[in-house]
């Protein structure tokens, strides 16, 4: 038993590492194409541990809107955009080393918050299931009006969108 | 049976990947790759607390719900900014667009 | 049978849907597609009304749909005697009509657009009648409306078409507005808008003022739809639609709705009399005004349009009587009738293409068919016994007499006259005498047309019969049965009669024949004395012929003091505001003339100075605003993480 627990929670480990692996090299290499599909395994992974966290059904929201239709839309603009996205021309700018000193200050910084301050932890952490049908009622009961205004930005996106990616008549 | 510790540092990665993505990259398409790990990474911190902290664990999982629907409906804006963008500019390269200068 | 009454709603719907997508590959068979759809929702409505019928029982279900707070709106259906009632005229009305109209509609370019359309009216109109509550009722009500604008202005390509679809979606959205705020005030004041708890609620809730506005709020749903005055006008401009839309929209269906409606929140209005009050103001004033109206008119489906009006006045004086038997069933009877007179127009358009009742005359021979079920109707309309109209026309006058109320006793009975006068000046111009306009040919319609005419005037001879004597009231009593238990007694006007009141009859009777009469002598006869009534009350006359100079008077008060402010405002912009600024130009230009000449002595020399300092810090500073959006980006994330540091640090 423990020694199957012990897998277990190295695959988990294990998966956040090929993460943020993955996250890593989705904002470094230099082919966009590429940074997007390191983006698509960092978003896979990300299910993983919401798989770890009893998140089943939204890892696998996340799976269908974001590995199958947000990644769709960002290779379909890569394809669209094609000449900068390879690797002929420098993909990152003067900022690099700014960046890379205020990452890690705001890393360390943050870890250290994370640490340091006291949860205040459930007694039945960890272990909580929750159904598909709970979540249902959550979300039609105590959060109907979000749900509701969510539906609306949703329709105004869509509109949005449409208008704002349309040939422009005048130009 | 993993600490909310934990999963917050590596919530906390991919936070600054973001930041550093969102910063360094020429590409807007880049940058908004980069958005889209920052917004995972706050939906991770919620789903772990809601998990750990929370007594009603439906409430976490509801906003990243929520994220999830925002985050989606950001990316179609950007990515149609970006098509009306190259079609007009014919770039999409973040520093040889600089309209809003002196 | 009852316990799929939610599918009746659905079939027409699915025609609509097949009809809306594929009507382009089924070309004729879209008509097929909408009959059959009809007749499927008949064969499900009929032994469901049936039921009800026959066990006096009332069926429903409902399933929750939202929760809001402590409150759940449900959506389900509701079969009720009333709601039978409906479902009875609904169903068989729409699907002969939908046959009519494939006769009808049959050299039209957009045929299927035009089924699709009937198609979704249908679906919507059942689903309001079966509806268990307001919010769902509100629904199909609205998608209703809408079916009646595409309707109206199915024939877009002329102008007058698209504005009274116009016309008709606008003048009734001013009474669904206040019909939706009614169900918000009902579920603020009571939590509920099931029509089966609606009574107990309101009881409940007690005769507080939030209630009656609430009833007056839904009962402006009834003024729109129901083309009650003050919003009428929109009823007439309808008739620029296909007739048999007329027929099925704007006679025997859609109008009705807003009666139902009444009937539907008959507890909350009857606990209300000053409510009931207005009810019958407006009804009385509304079919004495119609009435009036059609007297001179000259076009036959503005007769029958104005007709309708009058009649739907005289459903809405009934419920607010506190008749509701009186008031469903004539709403009931008056759709077949009407329904038979509408299409009979449309067969008469059909046959002559013209609409004039002055170019008509003597079609009786060339149209047969047309001209015969035709008069039925007509027999029935003015009030004829045994027709169908007299028995629901003498229960509404009986509910009259009975309120004591003697002036809407003698009001309704000068109406009654005025109907059967109108509609028999319009049979004799079209039917008797000789043809006026030579250039007409009119033939028979094709057996489509003629053979739903016929099934009507069966309907408008029987339905009456149910509600007569002969049966013992049947009618009466099964409304009264279930719905209103509690109420009626409340109000003795509601109460089931068994006996004939004679004076009343005598009286309806008389009316009717007279008004015949006098229609005889006017048009009939070689006397002619119309041109003569015409001109010494010439006054009434052009009151008349004006209607009332409603379209003018709404265009005076509203619609052109809205242009003249625009007008004026623009004017005002012009003249007023640009004046102002140019004197302010002006003066401006002189002013600083003087002062142009301190400036370059004193001032420049100061400001200079600032100037050259400016520059200079601006010079370092604006390297910092480099247009660079991620720039910005880094600036703001290192405050954030400043402004946390600053926050985090005791």
């Amino acid at each position: 038993m423990t020694h199957l627990y012990d897998i277990v929670k190295f695959g988990i480990y294990a998966l956040m590492a090929f993460s943020v692996l993955a996250a890593i090299l989705a904002v470094t290499v230099r082919n966009l194409f590429h940074a997007a599909l390191c983006f698509a395994a960092v978003l896979i992974g990300i299910a993983g541990v919401f798989l770890s966290l009893h998140a089943d059904f939204l890892a696998m929201v996340q799976i269908l809107i974001y590995v199958g239709a947000v990644m769709t839309l960002v290779i379909f603009a890569i394809m669209l955009t094609e000449r900068f996205g390879d690797n002929s021309s420098p993909q990152n700018n003067s900022l690099t080393l700014a960046a890379f000193g205020l990452a890690i200050v705001s890393l360390i910084a943050f870890s250290t918050i994370s640490v340091k301050t006291r949860w205040p932890i459930q007694e039945n952490a960890g272990a909580l299931h929750l159904s598909v049908g709970e979540l249902a009622y959550a979300l039609l009961n105590t959060y109907v009006l979000p749900f509701e205004v969510i539906s609306v930005l949703l329709i105004t996106t869509l509109i949005g969108a449409v208008i704002i990616a349309k040939k422009d008549r005048v130009s | 049976m993993i600490p909310l510790t934990h999963y917050l540092i590596f919530a906390n990665f991919l936070f600054v990947i973001g930041i550093f993505g969102a910063l360094v990259r020429r590409n807007i398409i880049g940058i908004l790759i980069a958005l889209e790990l920052i917004l995972n990474a706050v939906n991770v911190n919620f789903v772990a607390f809601s998990q750990n902290t929370s007594p009603d664990p439906a409430t976490g999982q509801i906003f990243a719900f929520f994220v999830i629907a925002i985050a989606a409906a950001e990316a179609t804006v950007g990515l149609a900014i970006v098509l009306a963008l190259f079609r007009v500019r014919k770039t999409i390269l973040t520093d040889e667009i600089h309209l809003l200068k002196w | 049978m009852t316990s799929y009454a939610y599918l009746i709603p659905v079939f027409p719907l699915l025609g609509f849907i097949i009809n809306i997508f594929f009507g382009k590959f089924l070309k004729r068979g879209a008509a097929w597609v909408s009959i059959l759809s009809s007749l499927a929702s008949c064969a499900l409505g009929l032994p469901a009304a049936y039921e009800v019928a026959k066990t006096g029982q009332i069926f429903s279900a409902h399933a929750e749909w939202l929760t809001l707070g402590r409150s759940t709106l449900s959506f389900g259906y509701l079969l009720d005697p009333l709601a039978a009632t409906l479902l009875f005229v609904v169903t068989i009305i729409g699907t002969l009509i939908q046959i009519y109209s494939a006769g009808y509609m049959q050299d039209d370019p957009r045929f299927s657009r035009f089924f699709a359309y009937v198609s979704l009216f249908m679906s919507a109109m059942l689903t309001l009648v079966i509806a268990d509550n307001y919010a769902l009722f509100f629904m199909s009500w609205e998608v209703m409306g809408l079916c009646s604008y595409l309707l109206i202005g199915f024939w877009f390509e002329k102008n007058s078409a698209a504005n009274a679809g116009l016309k008709a979606f606008l003048t009734t959205r001013v009474g669904d507005v206040g019909f939706f705020l009614g169900i918000l005030t009902l579920f603020t004041a009571t939590g509920n808008l099931n029509f089966t708890e609606l009574e107990s609620s309101v009881h409940a809730a007690g005769a507080t003022p939030a209630l009656a506005l609430a009833a007056l709020l839904i009962f402006c749903g009834t003024i729109g739809k129901s083309a009650q005055f003050p919003l009428h006008v929109w009823l007439p401009d309808a008739m620029e639609g296909p007739t048999p839309v007329s027929a099925l929209i704007h006679a025997a269906t859609m109008v009705a709705a807003g009666v139902y409606l009444v009937a539907r929140s008959f507890a909350l209005f009857s606990a209300f009399p000053s409510v009931m009050q207005v009810v019958v103001l407006i009804g009385t004033l509304t079919a004495f005004m119609a009435a009036f109206i059609a007297l001179s008119a000259t076009d036959i489906k503005k007769v029958l349009a104005y007709s309708t009006i009058s009649q739907l006045g005289y459903m809405v004086t009934a419920l607010g009587l506190g008749s509701l038997s009186a008031g469903t069933f004539h709403l009931m009877t008056h759709a077949y009738f009407k329904a038979l007179l509408f299409l009979g127009a449309g067969s008469v358009i059909h046959g002559t293409h013209s609409q004039d009742i002055r170019e008509m005359g003597g079609l009786l021979k060339k149209m047969p068919h047309t001209a015969w079920t035709f008069i039925i109707a007509s027999l029935a309309i003015a009030g004829v016994p045994p027709l169908s109209g007299f028995w629901s026309k003498d229960e509404i006058l009986l509910a009259a007499f009975d309120s004591g109320n003697k002036i809407v006793f003698f009001l309704l009975l000068v109406i009654a006259f005025m109907t059967a006068f109108y509609m028999f000046r319009l049979v004799f111009l079209t039917f008797f005498g000789t043809l006026r306009n030579h250039k007409i040919h009119p033939h028979e319609s094709p057996a489509t047309m003629t053979g739903p005419l016929w099934i009507l005037a069966l309907g408008a001879i029987l339905v009456g019969l149910p509600g007569s004597p002969f049966f013992g009231h049947w009618f009466s009593n099964f409304i009264h049965g279930p719905v209103t238990q509690g109420t009626h007694e409340i109000h003795g006007s509601g109460a089931v009669h068994h006996a004939l009141n004679w004076f009343v009859v005598g009286c309806s009777v008389a009316a009717g024949l007279g008004g015949i009469l006098l229609a005889a002598v006017f048009y009939l006869g070689k006397l002619n004395p119309s041109v003569w009534v015409m001109r010494t009350f010439k006054p009434l006359y052009d009151l008349s012929i004006h209607k009332l100079w409603f379209d003018e008077i709404y265009s005076v008060l509203l619609v052109r003091p809205f242009l003249k402010l625009g007008q004026w405002l623009f004017i005002f912009d012009q003249k007023a505001v640009d004046g102002l600024v140019n004197a302010a130009g002006t003066g401006t230009v002189k002013s600083s003339n003087l002062q142009g000449w301190i400036d370059k002595h004193i001032v420049d020399g100061l400001v200079n100075l600032v100037g050259v300092v400016t520059q200079l810090t601006s010079a370092t500073v604006r390297r910092v605003q480099t247009g660079l959006v991620q720039h910005y980006l880094l600036i703001t994330f290192v405050s954030v993480i400043l402004l946390m540091y600053f926050h985090v640090k005791p």
